[in-house]
C-alpha cells in the first residue's frame, strides 16, 4: 500500500484546494435546523418533571428592604419553592470585573426591577401568580439619578462599602471608574485655532434587543451538581461566578450552551443562570427559567447613557488644533463592565482623526438607574455620536466640505492615539468616506410613481400622513475608530480542540471550543478555518460546552480572530502530528517526506509542488490525532491613571458611512432611504456573513438614532417603556437598502488578517443619520434618538 | 380544559389547558412544537407567526381555546404545507413531539458540515431553502415567524415588489440581519417559483 502512494492518482486534482475554505461564503451549518424549527435555543428546553423559576422584581429603584413575606405564596398549590436571599446557599454577589450584584438583593434595592425573591412552580402561570403574592416592604430612599446627584459632596452612596480596585482613585465613590488622557498641551494648542467649537450631545439608554429571552434549564445532578443549559456569551466567565454562589467546585457546574437568539453585549452577564440553578438545587428538580420580554428589559444591562462636552478647534485652513471632552457615562446600580466602557470612551473619544493635543475625561456613575454594561461599539459609540457632531459643525463653521474635512484630518498607519499607541496597522479613514461619497445617491423623489405616490415608501409610510408634500431630503456622513478584543491589559485568550480521525472512510475534523455562537456565524468559518488548515472536506462542530477550555466571550469583535486563531493554531498542530505519522509509516518511500514543504489539501498530503504523497486515511488509519490549544493576541497595557498613555489597545476596526434620509417637516417623521457602508474588514474569512454582520450593525445604530430609547423616569428612577410596544425597534419598513462596500486590508499581526467586524458599524451609523437629518432640516438635534418632537419643535 | 385542533395536519388534543394559556404556549410547552418562538408574547415581534386556518397570526395573542377545531400550521409543518399548497387540506405534517427539541437531542446538537449546507435529507419549502441560501439567517430566532409571513405573502402574491414585501414582513422583527438578506430571501424564492411555473 505504502509504495504506491507517490504519483498523482486519476481521481485527483493536481494541488486542489479544499472546498469550503477561508474566504469562501459558506452557507450556515446550522441553518436548516434554525429554518426547520428544530434548533434548540436555550426557551427551548424541555425536561420531564421540570418546574418553572420565576422572579419576583423590584418595583421601586432605592429602598432599604423592611420585610420579606413568602407564606402566602408557598402555600399556593403547585408551589415547591419560594426563596429570597436568607436563602441562599453560599456568596450572595456576582459580577463579571468586581462581585458587586447580588442575586437576590438583601438589605437594599438599588434599581427598578431587581431580583428580590425567586419562586419555582409546576406552571409557568402558577409561578408567576406565587410571585405576586409575595409581600415586601420597602422604605424608599431618594434616587441617585444622574452626575449631579451622584457627586454632590452630601449624596448618598449607591454602594456604602466599596471594595473594588478603583475605589482608591475616583474623586468619589459614586463614580465608577475615571479615566483622563492627557497629551500635549490642548490650551496652548487652542491658541493656534481660528474657529472653535463646542457641543454637548446626550445619548440615550439603547437596549440589545436580542429576540430569543434570556432562559435555561438547570438540571440537579447526582453528585450534589448542576448541569446547566443556558444561552451566553461566555461560558467560562459565567462559571467563575455562578461556582462561588451555588458553593460549588466548578467541576460540578457543567454548562453547556443552549442555541442563542442573539446577544449584543447583553449576555455577557449573568442573567438567570444562578437563579435556575439555585431552585434546581433546592428542589431536586429540573427548573427552566424564560424571562417574557418585561423581564427581559430588566434581566440583562443596556448601553450606557451619556452626556457628552466637546471642544474643537481647527485653522482656516481646515486642520484641528486641538480637541477637548468630557464623557460622563451613566453605569447604573452595579459595576458590570463599566470601567472597560469608561478605558474605552476616553481612549477613542478622538475619533480616526489626528489631533496631538487633547485633554480628556472620562467618568462613569454608579447610579439607581438600570445597570449598564456591554452592548456592541462599547463606549465608542457614544463618543463617535459626538465628535461626529463636532466634525460636521467645524466643518461648517469653516465653510468646508464635511467629508473633505474630515479627510484632511483622518488617521492613517502610523498615527498616534492620544493614548501614544502607534496604529501599525492599515487606517483607511480617507479611503472609506471617499467610497462611501463616490457611491450615486439614490434617485430623488421615489415614493413618485406613474400611479401617484406610493405612501409606503414615505416617512410615515402606511399611516398614510403624507404624499410628499412637506418632504425635504438630506445626506449626513460618518466615521468611527471602534477597538477589537480586550483592551488595558486583559489576559485574553481562547481554546480549540481539534480532533482528525477517519469516520466511514473518510478523514474527519471535530472542532470542540467554548465559543458562543451568538447569530454572528462563528460555527461557519470554524469549520472554513479547519477546512483550510486540514484540507479535510467534512468538518464537525462539536457543542460549546465547559469540558473544553475557555473561548473568551463572543463580543468585542474578538471571535474570529481569537478562536479563529486558535483553531488555527490547534490545526497547525494537528498537521505536524500527522505529518510526523505520514513520516513514520510512508518516509522512507519518497524523499519529499524529508525534503519538502508537506500540505493538507483535498484529503491528501501534497508537496509545495503539487505532488500527492498520499490520503490522509492511509496515514492516520485507526489513530485519532487531537490537539488542545490557546491562543492569545499580543500583549497590552492598562493607560495610565493621571495621563491615559499606554499600549491599551490590540486593533482597531474603521466603518463610514451615509445616510440619506427623508423628512417629513410637517409632522417630524423620518424615513432613511439608504444607509451605505464601507468598512475595512481585514480579511473576509466568509464574506456573505461579513456582509449580514455589516448591516446589522448598522441597522441597530439606524435604531438608535430615531427610535430606540430606554426611558427612565428620572424623578423615580423607573423604567418607563420596557415591551417591544414602547421600545421601538426598527422593522423592515424602517430600515432602508444598506449597501456595503468592504475592503481587506489585513492587519499583519491578526490570524488571516482578520479585522473585527460586528461592532464598528454600529457607531458611525448613528451619527450619519443625524447628520443627514440636520442636513434635511437645518436643526441642531445634540440628542439620540431624534423624536417627531424634536423636529418640529412642539 | 381539553382543545381539540389540527396541528400540521394531524388531529391533536390537548388536555389541562388553562383558560389564559395562549396558543403559542400549548404548541411549545403541550404539543413538542419549540419552533414558534416566544420573544415578546404580546404581538410586536411576529415571532410566533403561525397560520390559523390559512390566515397568519402570532400565537402568543391567540387564547388556545380559540383554536377549538381549527388547523394550525406552524414552522415545522410549513415544507408539507408548501408541499401541498394546491390541496385543500395540508397533509400529514410531523406527529408531536417528534419535531421538538428534546434535551438530548439539544444536548447533542453538532453542526456536520456537508449534509446541511445542502439540507441533504430534509425536505425544505422554497422559501426555506432561499432563507439559507441567501444568508439570511444569523440568530435565527426571528426566522420562523417569517418564513410563516413570507410564505403565505408568496402564496398570494407570487410576483411581490419590494415594497409588497417590506409591507407584508413589516410585523416581524429581526435585531440580527438589517433585514436586508430577508428581502434577498424572499426575492429567490419568488424567482425560483416563477421558474418552475
Amino acid at each position: 500500500m505504502a509504495g504506491t502512494t507517490t504519483g498523482i492518482p486519476a481521481n485527483v486534482t493536481q494541488g486542489s484546494q479544499t472546498k469550503g475554505g477561508v474566504g469562501e461564503s459558506m452557507l450556515r451549518p446550522d441553518g436548516t435546523l434554525k429554518v426547520t424549527g428544530e434548533f434548540a435555543y436555550s426557551s427551548d428546553m424541555w425536561h420531564e418533571e421540570m418546574l418553572w423559576g420565576q422572579v419576583l422584581r423590584s418595583t421601586v429603584a432605592h429602598a432599604e428592604i423592611v420585610s420579606i413575606d413568602t407564606s402566602e405564596a408557598l402555600a399556593l398549590s403547585g408551589v415547591y419553592a419560594v426563596l429570597t436571599a436568607d436563602d441562599l446557599p453560599a456568596a450572595k454577589n456576582y459580577g463579571m470585573e468586581y462581585q458587586d450584584t447580588p442575586v437576590l438583593a438583601y438589605g437594599k434595592v438599588r434599581h427598578h426591577g431587581e431580583p428580590v425573591a425567586l419562586v419555582a412552580a409546576d406552571h409557568p402561570e402558577t409561578a408567576r401568580r406565587a410571585a405576586a403574592k409575595i409581600k415586601v416592604e420597602y422604605r424608599e430612599l431618594p434616587v441617585i439619578t444622574d452626575e449631579a446627584s451622584a457627586t454632590a459632596p452630601d449624596a448618598i452612596l449607591v454602594h456604602e462599602n466599596r471594595g473594588d480596585h478603583h475605589a482608591g482613585h475616583v474623586p468619589h465613590p459614586n463614580i465608577v471608574h475615571r479615566q483622563p488622557i492627557i497629551r500635549g498641551n490642548a490650551d496652548e494648542a487652542a491658541k493656534k485655532a481660528d474657529v472653535i467649537v463646542r457641543g454637548e450631545y446626550t445619548f440615550g439608554m439603547q437596549d440589545q434587543a436580542f429576540l430569543g429571552p434570556e432562559s435555561g434549564l438547570a438540571v440537579p445532578a447526582e453528585d450534589g451538581g448542576v448541569d446547566l443549559y443556558v444561552a451566553t456569551q461566555w461560558l467560562h466567565s459565567d462559571l467563575k461566578q455562578i461556582a462561588p454562589c451555588l458553593g460549588l467546585p466548578e467541576e460540578k457546574v457543567r454548562m453547556t450552551m443552549a442555541g442563542i437568539g442573539g446577544a449584543f453585549g447583553g449576555r455577557e452577564d449573568i442573567s438567570m443562570q444562578i437563579l435556575a440553578s439555585v431552585l434546581a438545587l433546592r428542589t431536586s428538580k429540573p427548573v427552566k427559567m424564560v424571562y417574557n420580554r418585561y423581564e427581559s428589559f430588566f434581566g440583562h444591562v443596556h448601553r450606557h447613557p451619556a452626556k457628552l462636552y466637546y471642544e474643537h478647534g481647527a485653522t482656516k485652513d481646515g486642520k484641528l488644533t486641538h480637541m477637548k471632552c468630557k464623557i460622563v457615562l451613566d453605569g447604573g446600580a452595579y459595576m458590570s463592565s463599566t470601567p472597560s466602557v469608561v478605558g474605552n470612551a476616553s481612549s477613542l473619544s478622538v475619533g480616526p482623526y489626528v489631533v496631538d493635543d487633547v485633554e480628556i475625561e472620562a467618568i462613569g456613575l454608579y447610579t439607581n438607574n438600570p445597570p449598564c454594561g456591554a452592548m456592541r461599539g462599547f463606549g465608542a459609540v457614544q463618543a463617535c455620536f459626538a465628535y461626529e457632531a463636532q466634525m460636521d459643525k467645524v466643518a461648517a463653521k469653516l465653510g468646508m466640505d464635511p467629508v473633505a474635512f474630515r479627510q484632511k484630518n483622518a488617521m492613517e498607519q502610523g498615527t498616534i492615539m492620544p493614548t501614544g499607541q502607534p496604529v501599525d496597522s492599515p487606517a483607511p479613514v480617507a479611503e472609506l468616506l471617499r467610497r462611501v461619497k463616490a457611491r450615486p445617491l439614490p434617485p430623488v423623489r421615489q415614493w413618485e410613481s406613474s400611479e401617484g405616490a406610493d405612501v409606503r415608501a414615505l416617512p410615515g409610510g402606511l399611516s398614510n400622513t403624507t404624499h410628499g408634500e412637506g418632504v425635504v431630503r438630506g445626506v449626513g456622513y460618518a466615521v468611527g475608530i471602534k477597538n477589537v478584543g480586550f483592551s488595558e491589559g486583559f489576559d485574553d485568550y481562547s481554546t480549540a480542540k481539534i480532533r482528525l480521525e477517519v469516520i466511514n472512510g473518510e478523514a474527519v475534523a471535530t472542532v470542540h471550543t467554548a465559543a458562543a455562537e451568538v447569530g454572528q456565524g462563528g460555527v461557519t468559518i470554524h469549520a472554513q478555518i479547519a477546512r483550510t488548515e486540514l484540507g479535510v472536506q467534512q468538518v464537525t462542530i462539536a457543542p460549546a460546552d465547559t469540558q473544553v477550555g475557555s473561548a473568551g466571550s463572543t463580543s468585542a469583535g474578538r471571535q474570529t480572530y481569537m478562536t479563529g486563531g486558535a483553531i488555527k493554531n490547534s490545526c497547525e498542530i494537528v498537521r505536524e502530528k500527522v505529518l510526523e505519522i505520514g513520516r513514520r509509516k510512508f518516509g522512507s518511500y519518497h524523499p519529499a517526506w524529508a525534503n519538502a514543504e508537506l500540505l493538507l489539501e483535498g484529503g491528501k498530503v501534497v508537496t509545495d509542488g503539487g505532488e500527492v504523497l498520499t490520503t490522509l486515511v492511509e496515514v492516520l488509519e485507526d489513530e485519532a490525532v487531537e490537539v488542545e490549544e490557546e491562543f492569545r493576541h499580543r500583549p497590552t497595557e492598562a493607560f495610565d491613571l493621571r495621563t491615559g498613555q499606554g499600549n491599551g489597545h490590540v486593533q482597531y476596526a474603521f466603518a463610514a458611512h451615509r445616510a440619506v434620509v427623508e423628512v417629513d417637516t410637517e409632522l417630524g417623521l423620518v424615513k432613511v432611504i439608504e444607509l451605505a457602508c464601507a468598512q475595512d474588514v481585514g480579511k473576509a474569512v466568509n464574506p456573505l456573513s461579513v456582509i449580514g454582520q455589516i448591516q446589522g450593525g448598522t441597522t441597530q445604530g439606524l435604531g438608535v438614532a430615531v427610535m430606540e430609547e430606554i426611558i427612565v423616569d428620572p424623578k423615580t428612577a423607573k423604567v418607563r417603556n420596557p415591551s417591544f410596544t414602547d421600545y421601538l425597534l426598527p422593522t423592515i419598513l424602517d430600515t432602508p437598502t444598506i449597501p456595503v462596500d468592504y475592503l481587506e486590508l489585513a492587519d499583519p499581526n491578526a490570524p488571516y488578517g482578520v479585522r473585527g467586524i460586528g461592532e464598528a458599524p454600529t457607531l458611525s451609523s448613528t451619527p450619519a443619520v443625524l447628520a443627514a437629518i440636520r442636513n434635511a432640516t437645518g436643526l441642531e438635534l445634540d440628542k439620540t434618538p431624534v423624536r417627531p418632537e424634536h423636529l418640529t419643535g412642539t | 380544559m381539553r382543545v381539540n385542533f389540527t396541528v400540521n395536519g394531524r388531529k391533536q388534543e390537548a388536555d389541562d389547558v388553562w383558560e389564559g394559556e395562549s396558543l403559542l404556549y400549548v404548541l411549545r410547552e403541550r404539543m413538542g412544537l419549540p419552533g414558534s418562538k416566544n420573544a415578546c408574547e404580546q404581538g410586536e415581534c411576529g415571532s410566533c407567526t403561525v397560520r390559523l386556518d390559512g390566515v397568519p397570526v402570532c400565537a402568543c395573542l391567540v387564547a388556545a381555546g380559540q383554536a377549538e377545531g381549527r388547523e394550525v400550521t406552524t414552522v415545522e409543518g410549513l415544507a408539507d404545507y408548501a408541499k401541498h399548497r394546491q390541496d385543500a387540506h395540508p397533509g400529514g405534517g410531523c406527529a408531536s413531539g417528534a419535531c421538538g427539541t428534546s434535551l438530548q437531542d439539544a444536548q447533542q446538537w453538532s453542526a456536520k458540515g456537508q449534509d446541511s449546507q445542502t439540507g441533504e435529507g430534509t425536505e425544505l419549502s422554497p422559501i426555506q431553502q432561499a432563507f439559507i441560501d441567501a444568508g439570511a439567517v444569523q440568530c435565527g430566532f426571528c426566522t420562523p415567524g417569517l418564513l410563516v409571513a413570507a410564505d403565505e405573502l408568496l402564496e398570494r402574491n407570487d410576483t411581490p415588489s419590494d415594497a409588497d414585501i417590506r409591507e407584508a414582513l413589516s410585523g416581524n422583527l429581526c435585531r440580527c440581519t438589517g433585514y436586508e438578506k430577508i428581502l434577498d430571501a424572499v426575492r429567490l424564492a419568488a424567482a425560483r417559483q416563477g421558474e418552475v411555473v
